[in-house]
């Protein structure tokens, strides 16, 4: 059985429309990507999966041992606050010293515990927010742009740490991310969204589909158009996502 | 004669009560960069005097009213994304001279301007003194009470969210304790330096503290022994007492901040 499982889901805030129609199941142990442009419901989506925000229509199907661990898009942290990373980490859980200790392990940063938040660099700050998701040993990790701002070995690091998260505990991750290079390289499946999902399937396949090119152009990809996949709608005149402006950017 | 009946003993217990109720609200005014929240809610309290003494209301009634006004107003346009400082420093002044002008406009009531604006301290009643302290007791204990859930609103907003934790309702609790810190230093450090006992005491504990919590106890410690310091002085070298305090604290703001610089080399 999947961990969750979004059944035709829609989401509108007000009388705008952010998600339509998306199906999604996640199981066990997956690397997913979810690429798109911006104001594409990336974040609506992962809201969805959470529960903060309820579906206009369709159904959310959680496993009944989910737990979800969530890292935000960075956060920004004044430097006016005295405060160490352990006392961070446990000051929103009341989580005990011990398995503080581990979530920092696991995120690799053991040796920072003791070190003041306002001392971080922003890759460090980063697994931080990842050793908070992991306090409650989550079966799925989800990541909103959790490389944002770190240069590229920065954020190369940190998906090889997620990678190790993954090997050691078989948790499912789900990331947002615009780094197509970096996050599809290591990811299992990937979804395209904009409002509704594009095309998914391995980063291959979504990386050689018309769609996909359109969003992002021809650059991050490469491949020709050799593989197939199946496309769960047709676009027509009343589509109202504007493919070619986006891609653009 | 009782202990209480000197004026001076009178005077550095007020200053003590204000420092210790100043401290943890002003270490959260540090954090979250609210400086001008500090400033405009101060400088409102002298309209609140205005209308205590047109009303015939009590002072410390009437600057809580119009300072909580003061500290919901600019919490509600803190919030938008643009920037606020402009219209903030519009209300901040505006706020002061309207008062002024206000106060001017009482006949019959002779005031000393000058003792709301730059404090009497040495004047301090017995009633005064436990208006102070009971006022301070609040304002910590309610701060004590949300400790935790203020500490993760000041973090972030999304970990508040996250937790479960409504920040507008944490900022509310920090609003109210402004509003009655304001009214309780009214009288000792006075309208326009009432910001200074906020900021300056936290400020100077932050580069010695490696926890939110030492951070406020510093604090406290640094703003009552400025007070009971710049007293001194103010009595043996017969400067105006409320100016003098703020002055020591600055010092010990000066002296931390070269102390930190100095031991990182």
């Amino acid at each position: 059985m999947s961990l969750i499982e979004l059944k035709n889901l829609s989401v509108a805030y007000g009388s705008n429309v952010v998600l339509r129609n998306v199906s999604l199941a996640i199981s066990q142990g997956e690397i997913l990507t979810i690429v798109g442009p911006n104001g594409s419901g990336k974040t609506t989506l992962f809201r969805a999966l959470i529960g903060s925000v309820n579906p206009a229509s369709g159904r959310i199907t959680r496993k009944s041992d989910l737990n979800i661990g969530y890292v935000p898009q960075r956060l920004h942290i004044g430097t006016t606050l005295p405060i160490t990373v352990e006392r961070f980490l446990r000051i929103q859980r009341n989580s005990s010293w011990q398995s503080c200790v581990q979530a920092l392990e696991k995120a690799g940063i053991r040796e920072l515990a003791q070190k003041q938040v306002s001392d971080l660099s922003g890759g460090q700050f980063q697994r931080v927010m990842l050793a908070s998701a992991l306090l409650t040993q989550p079966n799925l990790l989800l990541l909103d742009e959790a490389t944002q701002g770190l240069d590229q070995p920065g954020s190369a690091d940190f998906y090889r740490q997620i990678e190790k998260v993954r090997k050691e505990t078989n948790c499912a991750v789900v990331m947002i991310s615009h780094e197509l290079h970096v996050v599809m390289s290591a990811s299992d499946r990937v979804i395209c969204l904009n409002g509704h999902i594009c095309c998914q399937g391995t980063p291959e396949i979504v990386t050689s589909d018309p769609e996909y090119r359109a969003l992002f152009g021809t650059g991050t990809g490469g491949q020709l158009a050799l593989y197939r996949h199946h496309h769960d709608h047709v676009h027509d005149e009343n589509c109202d996502h504007d493919h070619s402006k986006i891609s653009e950017q | 004669m009782s202990l209480l009946d000197d004026f001076m003993v009178r005077a550095i217990l007020a200053g003590i009560g204000v420092a210790i109720a100043a401290a943890p609200l002003g270490s959260f005014v540090v954090w979250r960069r609210m400086v001008y929240f500090g400033d405009a809610t101060a400088h409102a309290s002298i309209l609140g005097v205005a209308l205590s003494l047109a009303l015939e209301l009590s002072v410390f009634l009437g600057v809580v009213m119009v300072a909580l006004a003061m500290a919901i107003a600019v919490t509600l346009l803190s919030r938008r994304e643009y920037a606020m400082e402009i219209l903030l420093g519009v209300l901040s002044y505006s706020a002061l001279a309207f008062g002024l002008v206000a106060v001017s406009f009482i006949s019959g009531v002779r005031i000393d301007l000058m003792a709301y604006l730059f404090g009497d301290i040495l004047a301090v009643s017995q009633a005064d003194l436990a208006v102070i302290w009971l006022g301070a007791l609040a304002v910590v204990g309610l701060i004590a009470y949300r400790w935790k859930a203020l500490l993760i609103s000041t973090l972030s907003e999304e970990l508040a969210h996250a937790n479960k934790i409504d920040p507008k309702r944490e900022q509310l609790i920090l609003t109210l304790t402004l509003a009655i810190t304001v009214a309780l230093a009214i009288k000792v450090v006075g309208a326009l330096l009432i910001a200074a006992m906020l900021i300056i005491p936290a400020a100077a504990a932050r580069p010695i503290s490696r926890t939110p919590e030492m951070m406020a106890v510093l604090a406290a410690l640094i703003g009552a022994s400025s007070a009971l310091i710049g007293l001194c002085l103010a009595y043996v070298i017969d400067t105006p007492a409320g100016p003098s305090i703020v002055c020591v604290a600055a010092f010990s703001f000066a002296a931390t901040n070269l102390v930190s610089l100095a031991s990182k080399r």
